[in-house]
């Protein structure tokens, strides 16, 4: 991995973000109440610019009805099918459960594996230099 | 928001040629259209404007996940909503996705929808010309539907008929949500002009016709609706068949757009299962469902299917027909699928090029 | 016989101890309710000659093909599956069935007028148990309730709780308003606690146009279209939270048509990545939803090679305890005894004919015990 300085801190105020281009890759840096992250601007879903996308918060539920929010701005909805990927993590918040696939007495064969990685947008570690935003790639 | 926008490489995409059979253009400002209303009409619509089957007048009933259920990169920056601008159209979509040809499908208005059908055959007649004076003078890759006030099957044949000659229109328009099932023998004289002139006749998802977004009640939740859109198509599709449509009209020829492409096989399989039982009740119907259906009836493929394997996205293929199959984007709206990405499995060289291109380029009888 | 029979004697010992999860037992004529009705309504039957009314459902035409296969027609000239010795004849007895699951579909759940309805439910459910349970051990019935009022029929199933022969509530899909709204919630609530499925049945109260692009003209239109009215109110259900809120209630859909349950996993998935911030509480794909809560009866199957499709859509659905065997007696879906495809192995068979149907009724076994411990 390589580190490359993209950005000062006072190119990217709280709440704000910036697209940037380190090796051929184009990355989204995020400004999170005063924490960095970085994310591929590429969704895993259908390859939209995710990081044109609406910064929001995290709605949960305990019962229909009612809904718990936090989180606000800390994660990103894809421009697109508005999938939402949690900025920190990157994994998507739609990640099924990891259910296990059973074999079947099956007289048809299936083929093909599970499409699986697509629920993740690639991240990348920010840190801090001074007034340096240095990303690793 | 500020964001530093850097240059994409285009390289990928230099292979890609394709048919977009979706495309949906926007007004800037409602005024656009004045020139092609009269002024009796451009009244109306400032005073009036738009009267339909349900409480909003402008608004959908089900309000959309994102602004003009569009894609939230699609503002154009000098103003206006997506697809709005023809700059933007080409730079974001028509340059870097190889569109060699784009169909147009205006939604503004639901002309069809229209309660006041004067109204609504005034707006489809100033649309389909806004459609040529605005966009295909302008971009020699973009073609026109022709718009119809359904409901009025008299005006709805005289637009056909002085649209028929004009090689800017591909196809007539209609949104599935009519008074009544569109197979309905009232809305025949429709379908003979289509034939009559030629034109293919694309149901493309829309419209308000005051029936429930389902036979047991409305939807809540978007998440309802959008899904209901779907058997909406079903519905279409059965209407159809067992009134008799396509075999009174064998030279018909039937795009459902934006309908999805899952329930396909399914659906005709159970109109053939029950057509069969039930066949005494339309004895006008001289062969099965499915065959009409493979003949006469092509699938826009937006929003495409995502199945849990590759395997079974070729097996829902294979038993549409590949030859069905007619690409589209959507663009500019928020399920937009690109066409590099949008399936998940591996087709061949072939099986690209005939979905992205080659049976759009035959249905439509593109050099 | 009809000409798809197969002359093969084993024929139906493949379905020995199955679980018939939709039979029709049919109410032959209003006097036998009367017995069950108050001073009041018999007065009322009299008067107003309800007893004249003919209840049959648009739904099913008395003498459509689909409504009766011709051999199951009872030989006394009696309504199709309104004569038990027909039903044990055809069905019970041939298959040599454990139990049978009757879904009586009667005009009475549909009547406008909320009262007059609850009382002709309550009447059927009365004589389904008399003149059905009461006369052949391996009955069981799903209670009838006319869903539009929701405390009469929350009612009607307390009153039915400790009789373990009533398995299933028996609602018809396309209904007044969609099967997940919040105001149905009470019946669901009680059918959790009590451990019966909500058997969602095809069939229509017509307070709307079948379709959302208004009336067709045939029937055979309209019953096409009840494999989407499935896949409307099961996507209802799924959004409105009802599966969030009732963890332990099951649906069983009913004569659906199953096949279009791939597409409709396939959308609903993909719809609900995009949206879900607006549904918080569906929390897990509406497949996987699907795989836990939902049920399916086999017959119809919309599929020319029915083995086939049923393979696909355990490879779909990934799951092979979503089908409960059935034969829609009378209705008319197959001929001969081939109420099963060939091809299937024999311990998906198993799934299909009897366990499945086991895990998804609890009520099913505990009647028994109950007769055992009142003798």
């Amino acid at each position: 991995m390589a580190r490359h300085v993209v950005a000062t801190v006072d190119d990217i105020p709280p709440g704000q973000r910036m697209l940037v281009k380190v090796g051929g890759r184009e990355i989204g840096i995020f400004n999170v109440g005063g924490e960095y992250f970085a994310v591929s601007n590429r969704c895993p879903h259908e390859g939209a610019s995710l990081c044109k996308g609406r910064i929001v918060g995290l709605v949960e539920s305990s019962e229909p009805g009612s809904y718990q929010f936090s989180r606000r701005g800390e994660l990103l909805r894809c421009p697109w099918h508005g999938w939402e990927f949690d900025l920190r993590t990157g994994k998507s918040w739609c990640e099924p459960d990891r259910t296990k696939v059973r074999s079947f007495d099956l007289k048809v064969e299936s083929g093909g594996a599970l499409v699986e990685g697509e629920l993740q947008a690639e991240t990348f570690p920010v840190v801090i230099e001074k007034q340096y935003v240095v990303l690793e790639v | 928001m500020s964001i530093v926008e850097l240059e994409r490489s285009s390289a990928a995409r230099s292979r890609l040629r394709i048919i977009d059979c979706d495309i949906h253009p926007a007004m800037t400002a409602w005024t656009e259209v004045h020139p092609y209303l009269a002024e009796q009409w451009i009244d109306h619509l400032s005073v009036y404007g738009s009267h339909l089957r349900h409480a909003f007048s402008e608004a959908l009933s089900h309000p959309r996940m994102s602004p003009d259920a569009a894609r939230v990169d699609a503002y154009p920056e000098e103003g206006g909503p997506p697809g709005s601008s023809l700059e933007l159209m080409r730079t974001q979509h028509l340059d870097p996705n190889g569109v060699e040809t784009g169909m147009l499908i205006p939604l503004r208005w639901n002309p069809g929808s229209q309660r006041n059908l004067d109204f609504g055959v005034a707006l489809t007649q100033a649309m389909n010309t806004w459609q040529v004076e605005r966009w295909v003078k302008n971009e020699p890759r973009l073609r026109a539907s022709v718009l119809i006030a359904q409901e009025d099957t008299g005006a709805s044949v005289a637009e056909i008929d002085a649209r028929a000659g004009d090689p800017n229109f591909m196809q007539i328009l209609v949104l599935p949500k009519t008074d009544e099932p569109f197979g309905r023998r009232r809305y025949w004289p429709i379908f003979e002009a289509a034939v009559r002139s030629n034109l293919p006749i694309a149901i493309h998802v829309g419209g308000t016709n005051g029936h429930p977004s389902t036979g047991g009640g409305w939807a809540s939740y978007y998440m309802e609706e959008h899904h209901t859109v779907a058997e909406t198509m079903q519905a279409i599709l059965t209407s159809l068949v067992f009134e008799g449509v396509f075999e009174r009209f064998p030279q018909l020829r039937v795009v459902i757009m934006e309908g999805g492409l899952g329930w396909i096989p399914s659906l005709t399989a159970r109109m053939d299962k029950h057509w069969s039982r039930l066949r005494s009740e339309v004895p006008h119907l001289k062969r099965p469902p499915s065959e009409y259906i493979r003949e006469q009836v092509w699938f826009t493929t937006q929003p495409m299917e995502e199945p849990g394997t590759a395997a079974q996205l070729i097996d829902l293929f294979d038993r549409i027909g590949w030859d069905r199959l007619l690409f589209s984007t959507d663009y500019p709206h928020w399920d937009f699928d690109d066409p590099r990405y949008a399936f998940r499995a591996n087709l061949s060289e072939a099986q690209r090029d005939q979905i992205l291109y080659r049976n759009a380029q035959a249905f439509y009888g593109l050099p | 016989m009809a000409d798809g029979e197969m002359a093969n004697a084993e024929r139906p010992a493949r379905y020995a101890g199955a679980i018939d999860c939709d039979l029709h037992p049919a109410v032959p004529a209003m006097s036998v309710l009367l017995p069950y009705l108050d001073e009041y309504w018999r007065e009322m039957v009299s008067v107003r000659a309800l007893d004249r009314l003919n209840l049959a459902l648009t739904s099913y035409p008395q003498n459509a093909p689909l409504s009766c296969r011709p051999d199951w027609k009872p030989a006394d000239g009696q309504k199709p599956g309104a004569s038990l010795p027909a039903m044990q004849e055809h069905v019970l007895d041939r298959y040599q069935q454990r139990f049978g699951i009757l879904n009586c579909l009667y005009g009475a759940q549909v009547m406008h007028s909320e009262d007059m309805a609850a009382v002709f439910c309550r009447a059927t459910n009365d004589w389904i148990r008399d003149e059905w349970l009461s006369r052949d051990p391996r009955l069981r019935a799903s209670i009838v309730i006319a869903a539009h009022n929701t405390e009469l029929a929350v009612a009607e199933i307390e009153r039915r709780a400790d009789d373990m022969r009533f398995v299933q509530v028996l609602m018809l899909v396309s209904g007044e308003v969609t099967l997940g709204r919040r105001q149905l919630w009470p019946i669901y609530r009680l059918a959790e606690k009590l451990g019966l499925p909500i058997g969602v049945h095809a069939g229509s109260a017509y307070r709307y146009a079948p379709t959302a692009v208004g009336w067709p003209s045939y029937f055979v239109e309209d019953y096409v279209s009840q494999s989407a009215a499935f896949e409307n109110q099961l996507q209802s259900m799924i959004s409105e939270g009802v599966f969030a809120k009732f963890p332990g209630l099951k649906v069983v859909a009913i004569e659906s048509g199953l096949t279009w349950l791939s597409g409709f996993a396939w959308r609903a998935d993909k719809t609900w990545k995009g949206v879900r911030a607006e549904v918080p509480w569906v929390t897990r794909a509406p497949s996987e939803i699907v795989r836990e809560h939902v049920r399916f009866t086999v017959q119809p199957i919309d599929a020319a090679d029915e083995a086939a499709a049923i393979l696909r859509l355990i490879d779909h659905l990934q799951s092979d305890e979503l089908f409960l065997f059935s034969t829609d007696y009378p209705h008319w879906q197959f001929d001969g005894d081939a109420a099963l495809p060939d091809g299937l192995s024999a311990s998906l068979l198993r799934k299909i004919v009897s366990d499945n149907a086991l895990a998804t009724y609890p009520r099913l076994m505990k009647a028994d015990r109950a007769m055992e411990i009142a003798v």
